[in-house]
């Protein structure tokens, strides 16, 4: 038997209904195996017309009970479809069993299918096979793989674009601009005799510095993509007491951290991720930064430490009604050069903070006043991260953002060889020089989409230009 | 009719076209008894399309087959009467070499080299089949019913096999330049099961020189300093002659298209396929329509005849109109045609059937060089016939193939990209078509090639003695210039002349050498020690101290390549058995059998996705094999 392979393809839990989804030569015959049908039961006008419908036809929705052949066990019941392929999501042959979905029966019906000779799906298989089987090129795969992780509706969205090509041809409008630039490097270099346009350097340099620009943006959006993608990573710090769960908890708008008047309560890290319009945020609410010899604080504080060097987006927290004390110094210090929003929570009280100090510690942050008491600077603080979020770049609903990590390093790495390329122009460099780097970004990019590096230059070179003896 | 026994041979080549004189002239001189074969040995290296050998990528094959110990370089060598360097604008990687032959002196010349090498016989006679027993090779029979016993064979059959010359409404069975076609053996190459396809080119008519009226026309003349193409060479010197450029115009098209129809071409009697590099001028004024003319180079065919080539303009118009045509170009007014422009169709072989070898695989010992290929040109055919000859003497003795790949030569490009690729139209040769062609270039082919000939024991002594030379004086050259420092000032008095900016401390004179506006040789008045070099020597020296970054960025590439090339595949992989190739790309692989899984991945038909697939495979294979043991 060949290889077939099965999964339970709903996200495990309670859920109305579950589907086992199965792909591969025997996925028929194993549904015919454990598949009985019920009879047909309504007809016209009320007579009843006892015809069983037969297992495995094509596209056709059945409805039955998982039995198991040899106990004849009755295990869930059923609607069964077999997707004969190529036409199918892994081009092979698909069943798809929508069970009820109790953990229960999704179990026992994946242990059934196993029993019959499938074996277990590893993760990103069926879209692993769609790849190898040819529907699927190399972007798309993993944009269904971000689909089936994505966290929320713009993550989902970028995914979707990217699945239906739209990103590919992107990056292939790219390509065939470098394209262009390399046929005529082509055609000036082995043609030298015939009557066709001399490169100008001027020229070359001006259209290679342009498609850098294209690449540049791309790789722009890669922040924000991985963001909408992945979530902004939002750190909270500030020394004890200052509010600092409170503003996490204003933010989930639930109790989840718990708050306290004694400082310290927060001896760990506490992660949470919201949805702010649209954008996934991970909110981390570290323990107050502080001197202390309680050994558990002291990890604490170690763990806000280095959970503050990964962060996106620094939230410092300062206590308005307290003067500015050594430890929101030594805070202030360990910032410096992050992207950072000044929050002085308490207004409500009296006002002891001068603001000076810090305006000039962090002097291009944006200060924000607050009091989570009455709820008041909050809306101020979901913008100024949404700005952050989309940076300088204009928010528009169909930009295409790049959120793969392995598409970002490539966009660098073809923008680079463009800057090589025009060094080598500027320096008057020879133009079979100034090739190999354009070439090289043609590759890059080729990377992406997983397209070979064929004949196509001189595909190109034959159709477009009148050469030859 | 009783076939009558001759002399036995170790190879026998299947004409003599310069696919075959390399064929032959390697096997020969690897000590090989081996017989040539011509329809007509008038027919010896006959040109019979341009009076010139070498151009882009061509120019670097033809270093190559030097290289290897091959003829080409050393006979054009004898017999040019101008020599140019191409692309001089450019840097060294794609400078290439052309030159106008003498064609009846390049014919001779070959000639009498063919009839002077020991253990050579060559003859006048057309074989008309190969002898096969048990799906190998035993021989050649004739058309005089002579059967000639051999171990291998090479068929290197150019345009002769089923040729079919066409002008205009016309058509006769007939070789290049009026020879006579070999139409048995190409019956009898069907019936030993060898599938064959029709592929066509076509030449310009011939005209008197003497009605050529060159005041109208732009004269090309030769380079001062004359570059050899064999690396046996140092210094050539010459007298050489001119070529002549003028345009077609309006009235020239106007004419064409008037009679396109009338063209064996457009008239729909030609079936071959011809090249697009290679465009007939009606194919050219159709194609190209909004281009106002077209270039015409005027180019004497040798030093004993007035007859000029008129390159660009190929043709299979029927002749009053190519007579009308010609003369609506300036200066060809009262042109004088000697031979018309024709097309010629021609039996060739797919070369995919071919191993990397150039043998054949279903029949042993059967090896094919040159336009039978389906490739196109005198250096294309030449590179096949050298590699040819080679691997055919390594077969008999029950050795390893001779291949080179493609980041070692622009025959291992021109190889690989027909048993690999396939093509579908004649293949020929550029330097695009080659990955790594800074380090392919046609300065360093002795350096990249010549030991590895030298060891099959084809390049000679006095070569293989030469390039080590050559080697060892351009990498102390290379030493001294990184160590010698110039002082500040020289080298900013210096500097001021070529044009380039200051330099602040001392520098070496490497570094000094890698700016783009200083050359080897400007170099010279401030460099007082440095030693006698041959001007090939001193341009490879500079080319590998310029371009150094560049080079090792390509050698960086190489590295990867070979990569995948190091792959190896067994030849007798059961492709069927490998769940998740596609279809088409199980059967290409079935049928090409490529050696390596970077061959693989340069079949037409296999994607990268295969590939992967084929990876996986063999990672799970090699780990089933590891838990085994």
């Amino acid at each position: 038997m060949k290889d077939t392979i099965v999964a339970v393809s709903t996200a495990y839990g309670e859920g109305g209904i579950g589907i086992v989804r199965i792909s591969g030569d025997a996925a028929e015959q194993i549904l015919t195996d454990i598949f009985v049908p019920a009879f047909d039961v309504p007809g016209k006008e009320g007579h009843k017309t006892q015809r069983q419908i037969t297992v495995g036809e094509n596209r056709k929705l059945i409805y039955g009970t998982v039995t198991d052949p040899k106990t004849g066990e009755k295990i869930d019941e059923a609607l069964a479809v077999f997707m004969k392929g190529p036409a199918t999501y892994t081009r092979e042959d698909i069943v798809e069993i929508n069970c009820h979905g109790s953990v229960i029966s999704l179990r026992k019906t994946l242990a059934l299918v196993l029993s019959m000779g499938a074996r277990p799906a590893e993760n990103g298989e069926f879209t692993k096979r769609a790849f190898i089987n040819g529907r699927l090129d190399l972007s798309q795969a993993e944009a269904v793989i971000d689909i089936i992780k994505a966290k929320t509706d713009k993550g989902f969205g970028i995914a979707m674009d990217q699945l239906s090509g739209k990103y590919s041809k992107e990056i292939s409008d790219i390509r065939n601009r470098i394209k262009d630039i390399l046929v005529q490097i082509a055609v000036n270099i082995d043609y030298p005799d015939e009557d066709i346009e001399k490169i100008m350097y001027e020229d070359l340099k001006k259209s290679v510095s342009q498609i850098g620009d294209m690449i540049g943006i791309l790789i722009d959006s890669a922040n924000t993509g991985r963001i909408i993608k992945e979530g902004l990573d939002v750190v909270i710090v500030g020394r004890p007491n200052v509010g600092k769960s409170s503003l996490l908890n204003a933010l989930l708008r639930e109790s989840r951290a718990i708050v306290t008047e004694i400082p310290g309560t927060t001896r760990d890290t506490i992660e949470e991720t919201i949805s702010l319009k649209g954008i996934p945020v991970k909110i981390t609410d570290t323990a107050g930064i502080h001197y202390t010899d309680d050994h558990i604080e002291r990890i604490g504080i170690k763990k806000s430490k280095s959970a503050s060097e990964k962060a996106d987006l620094i939230i410092f927290m300062l206590d308005a009604s307290q003067r500015l004390t050594d430890e929101d110094r030594e805070i202030m210090g360990a910032i410096i050069g992050k992207k950072t929003i000044v929050l002085i929570n308490k207004t409500d009280l009296e006002k002891k903070l001068e603001t000076d100090e810090i305006k000039k510690t962090l002097s291009s942050c944006r200060l924000i006043e607050t009091s989570l008491l009455s709820g008041e600077g909050l809306s101020e603080i979901e913008e100024e991260i949404e700005k952050l979020v989309y940076g300088g770049h204009v928010k528009q609903q169909n930009s295409l953002l790049v959120t793969n990590a392995r598409h970002e390093t490539l966009l660098k790495e073809a923008a680079r060889a463009l800057l090589d390329a025009e060094k080598m122009i500027s320096n008057g460099g020879a133009l079979e020089f100034i090739e190999v780097d354009i070439k090289r970004s043609y590759d890059f990019l080729g990377e992406i989409t997983g397209e070979t590096v064929s004949d196509d230059i001189i595909e190109e070179v034959f159709s477009r230009f009148c050469l030859g003896k | 009719m009783k076939s009558c026994s001759m002399d036995e041979y170790d190879v026998i080549v299947v004409g003599a076209g310069h696919a075959g004189c390399e064929a032959a002239l390697a096997s020969a001189r690897l000590g090989k008894k081996t017989l040539l074969l011509a329809i007509n040995l008038e027919s010896v290296a006959m040109m019979p399309c341009n009076p010139s050998i070498g151009g882009t990528g061509k120019g670097h094959l033809v270093r190559e087959i030097d290289a290897l110990g091959g003829e080409m370089g050393i006979n054009i060598d004898k017999t040019f009467i101008q020599s140019k360097m191409l692309n001089t604008a450019k840097g060294s990687a794609v400078h290439s070499l052309r030159a106008q032959a003498d064609k009846q002196l390049y014919h001779q010349e070959m000639k009498k080299t063919a009839e002077n090498q020991e253990n050579l016989d060559l003859k006048q006679e057309e074989a008309t089949d190969i002898i096969i027993n048990e799906g190998k090779v035993q021989g050649v029979i004739t058309k005089t019913l002579m059967e000639y016993k051999c171990r291998a064979v090479i068929l290197a059959t150019g345009t002769f096999l089923r040729g079919r010359i066409f002008i205009g409404s016309t058509s006769y069975d007939s070789g290049p330049n009026g020879l006579s076609a070999s139409i048995m053996l190409a019956d009898n190459l069907k019936k030993h099961g060898i599938p064959l396809r029709r592929f066509k080119t076509g030449t310009p008519a011939r005209a008197l020189g003497s009605s050529v009226d060159k005041s109208k026309m732009k004269e090309q003349k030769g380079d001062d300093t004359i570059t050899p193409f064999s690396f046996m060479n140092d210094n050539i010197e010459k007298e050489q002659v001119s070529c002549w450029l003028t345009y077609t115009n309006e009235k020239t098209h106007d004419v064409i298209r008037e009679n396109l129809e009338k063209s064996a071409l457009y008239g729909g009697y030609i079936e071959g396929i011809g090249p697009r590099y290679c465009p007939s001028i009606e194919d050219k004024v159709n194609r190209f329509s909004d281009k106002k003319r077209h270039q015409l180079f005027v180019e004497p065919e040798g030093t004993n005849t007035d007859e000029v080539y008129l390159q660009g303009m190929a043709t299979s118009l029927p002749k009053d109109i190519q007579e009308a045509f010609y003369k609506t170009i300036a200066g060809l007014e009262k042109l004088k045609i000697v031979r018309p422009g024709y097309a010629i169709e021609y039996d060739c072989i797919d070369p995919q059937e071919l191993k990397m070898s150039l043998e054949n695989r279903s029949i042993e010992n059967l090896f094919c060089a040159g336009q039978l290929n389906g490739s196109s040109g005198y250096e294309e055919a030449a590179a096949q016939g050298i590699m040819a000859g080679i691997n055919a003497v390594l077969k008999i003795d029950g050795k390893e193939p001779f291949i080179l790949d493609r980041s070692e030569a622009y025959i291992g490009v021109l190889i690989d990209d027909l048993v690999t690729k396939g093509t579908s139209e004649p293949y020929r040769i550029m330097t695009s078509r080659a990955e790594y062609r800074l380090v392919l270039r046609q300065d360093n082919a002795d350096i990249r090639l010549t030991e590895k000939s030298y060891r099959l024991g084809l390049a000679s002594q006095e070569r293989y003695e030469r390039v080590l030379r050559k080697k060892e004086i351009i990498e102390k050259e290379e030493r001294r210039l990184e160590i010698t420092r110039i002082d500040q000032e020289t080298a900013n008095a210096f500097l001021n002349k070529t044009g380039g900016s200051g330099v602040k401390n001392s520098i070496t004179l490497s570094e000094l050498l890698k700016r783009p506006e200083v050359s080897y040789e400007q170099l010279k008045e401030i460099d007082q020690e440095r030693p006698e070099m041959k001007k090939h020597e001193a341009e490879e020296l500079q080319v590998r101290i310029k371009y150094k970054g560049y080079i090792e960025k390509q050698l960086a590439q190489i590295q990867r390549f070979k990569k995948t090339e190091d792959r190896k595949l067994d030849e007798n992989m059961n492709y069927r058995e490998i769940q998740g190739i596609r279809e088409e790309a199980k059967q290409k692989l079935e049928a090409l059998k490529p050696l390596s899984l970077g061959q693989a991945s340069r079949i037409s038909g296999v994607s990268p996705a295969d590939i992967n697939v084929i990876m996986i495979w063999l990672e799970k294979k090699r780990r089933e094999e590891q838990r085994k043991q």
